[in-house]
């Protein structure tokens, strides 16, 4: 995994250009070029806008490529979702296409699992497979999401050519998970379900949150819509409201445990996603929902065919430093 | 560094005959603070000094060898390789390196090999396949042979991070007996204490040794963010938040178009 080798490169393209740009990073301990970082923030905030995603599964493996260490890089975007899933929320909460119940059943889960996957960091960390340990789970969960949701999205995409009814949204067909007891009825969903499946996937969704620098909305959103079947129109907001909780935790829950929250490195990122994530948004109201979501698939597939290759392809260096308890 | 100080000089004793030691150094570091600030992209620090001689250094032949060795905070690293498991690279085999020195610059006016026999360049640790990296091996504290893939690994990742350096050319004479050298601290150079070690060399043997010592440490705006976030994890994770939630409602208030 060359990008998450701690030690091989260190600061590399975000040293060389112009002095007057530099901006050296209290945590992160390495001077980054500002507009650099502030593009970087930009461009993930257009495509989180327009999916309707926290961005965190392209903004974390980014700078990892920057050089920042995966522990600052993992902790520092729990807190630029955090800032570009509110002003979603805002806009979703507008238009009133949110749930809150559901989003408050899927938080209980989400903050235990948050809690979890930010101790596991450090539990990797100190056994130095930390790399590891993110390499293959952002393979492993990109690439089954991403091939889902293409499969998905073409099979719809083909429908809808054809001419058919695009909506696969059957009400009488119920999962196994149908049975389960406590069942509670979220009005603005339009869905009767157990909450035990929904703690589940919150609980789910959270870890990864804590684990990978991931909102997770990109496995919310298609886990609302296929395994709950929360019409689309209420998902995103939802999907944005869960985010913006277990991320503004997962900040604080960071800066405690692990102590690698860069404010400086967050602050230019988060501006940058805000601003992107306004012109995303509209943006991606003027595409259909299942080019979207092909589109989106896509992007998820290339970033873990991405951590296949490094963890696949023999490194170039065998070796790598890591210091114990220090940030790089 | 006082220990340190103590060894170099009971070995300069033991390998320089008393006739040899009239030589004398004298240095100044252009700084002993260096500040890290919201605008540090690195800094070259300047070392001049000048060597002193009486009546019996008069007429060496082949010159003076210098030899200054710049020295950074000690901190345990893990040096790890990787192996192919089940078709994945992972990091399975690991050497824990006891305290070896974070930064570490070997500058000099000429190839050190020449300056004198391997034996007292291995008893100074002058030069970078001199200096000393002690391991942990089981119960062990030892330092392997040169060639160990670990050890090698360990200078060539330093090396490549621009940490570790051994410059043969770095050091300048401007006259017989005055000289300066520029010490490169990179913008990832870690904080702490750093020694600089000043030997002088004449005929194989070192006849003058002299150390000085500067600091390196976040200061102002990157100090206040870094100490709050050691220190008070709880509050500055929640001033993080606040912040972002800020920025986010900013977002939305600016951008609002309905």
């Amino acid at each position: 995994m060359r990008p998450f080798s701690i030690g091989a490169g260190g600061p590399r393209s975000a040293t060389s250009a112009d002095n007057a740009l530099q901006i050296y990073l209290p945590i992160a301990d390495l001077p980054v070029n500002v507009f650099f970082i502030l593009m970087v923030g930009i461009v993930v905030g257009f495509l989180s806008g327009m999916f309707g995603i926290g961005g965190g599964f392209l903004l974390t493996p980014l700078l990892i490529l920057i050089g920042i260490s995966p522990a600052v890089a993992v902790a520092t975007v729990s807190s630029h979702i955090t800032a570009s899933s509110l002003s979603g929320v805002m806009a979703y909460w507008r238009r009133k296409a949110l749930d809150l119940a559901l989003a408050a059943m899927l938080l209980a889960g989400a903050l235990v699992g948050t809690a979890g996957g930010v101790w596991l960091i450090a539990l990797l960390r100190a056994a130095g497979q930390l790399d590891l340990a993110i390499g293959l789970s952002y393979l492993t969960l990109l690439g089954i999401v991403g091939t889902m949701m293409v499969v998905e999205s073409g099979r719809a995409i083909g429908r809808a050519r054809r001419g058919q009814p695009a909506e696969i949204r059957r009400p009488g067909s119920h999962s196994w998970f149908h049975g389960l007891p406590l069942k509670l009825r979220f009005k603005q969903s339009k869905i009767y379900v157990s909450v035990i499946p929904v703690w589940v996937i919150g609980f789910v969704i959270g870890f990864l949150g804590g684990l990978m620098g991931i909102g997770g909305g990109f496995l919310l959103v298609p886990a609302l819509i296929y395994l709950l079947r929360v019409p689309t129109s209420v998902v995103i907001g939802t999907s944005m409201m869960v985010t913006l909780v277990t991320m503004a935790s997962a900040t604080i829950l960071q800066s405690i445990t692990n102590k690698s929250v860069d404010v400086v490195l967050a602050l230019i990122l988060m501006v940058g996603g805000v601003m992107g994530a306004q012109f995303g948004a509209r943006a991606g109201l003027k595409i259909r929902s299942e080019q979207l979501r092909l589109l989106l698939g896509l992007l998820i597939l290339a970033v873990g065919l991405r951590f296949a290759f490094d963890l696949v392809v023999r490194p170039e260096d065998l070796f790598t430093l890591q210091i114990p308890g220090g940030m790089r | 560094m006082r220990r340190g100080t103590g060894i170099a000089v009971a070995a300069a004793l033991l390998c320089a005959p008393p006739s040899a030691r009239a030589e004398k150094l004298v240095t100044s570091l252009s700084a002993h603070r260096v500040m890290i600030t919201s605008n540090f992209t690195g800094v070259d620090l300047t070392l001049f000094g000048t060597i002193e001689t009486d009546a019996s250094s008069v007429g060496r032949t082949g010159g003076y060898g210098l030899v200054v060795t710049v020295t950074g905070p000690r901190q345990p690293t893990i040096t790890w390789r990787k192996e192919r498991v089940l078709g994945i690279w992972v990091n399975a085999q690991s050497r824990v390196f006891v305290e070896p020195p974070s930064y570490l610059a070997v500058l000099s006016n000429r190839p050190i090999d020449d300056m004198a026999s391997p034996d007292v360049l291995r008893r100074l640790q002058a030069g970078l396949t001199q200096v000393q990296l002690p391991q942990r091996v089981g119960g062990d504290i030892a330092d392997v042979n040169a060639d160990d893939p670990f050890r090698a690994a360990f200078l060539r990742i330093k090396r490549a991070q621009g940490l570790y350096r051994e410059q043969a050319n770095a050091v300048t004479f401007l006259t017989p007996t005055l000289f300066r050298t520029s010490i490169p601290l990179p913008a990832n150079v870690p904080i702490g204490e750093y020694e600089v070690d000043v030997k002088l060399f004449a005929a194989g043997t070192m006849v003058a040794q002299e150390t000085t010592a500067f600091e390196i440490i976040k200061a102002g705006f990157e100090q206040f963010v870094a100490t709050s976030a050691r220190d008070y994890g709880l509050l500055y994770g929640f001033a993080t938040m606040l912040l972002a939630l800020f920025t986010g409602w900013l977002g939305a208030i600016i951008f609002r178009r309905d």
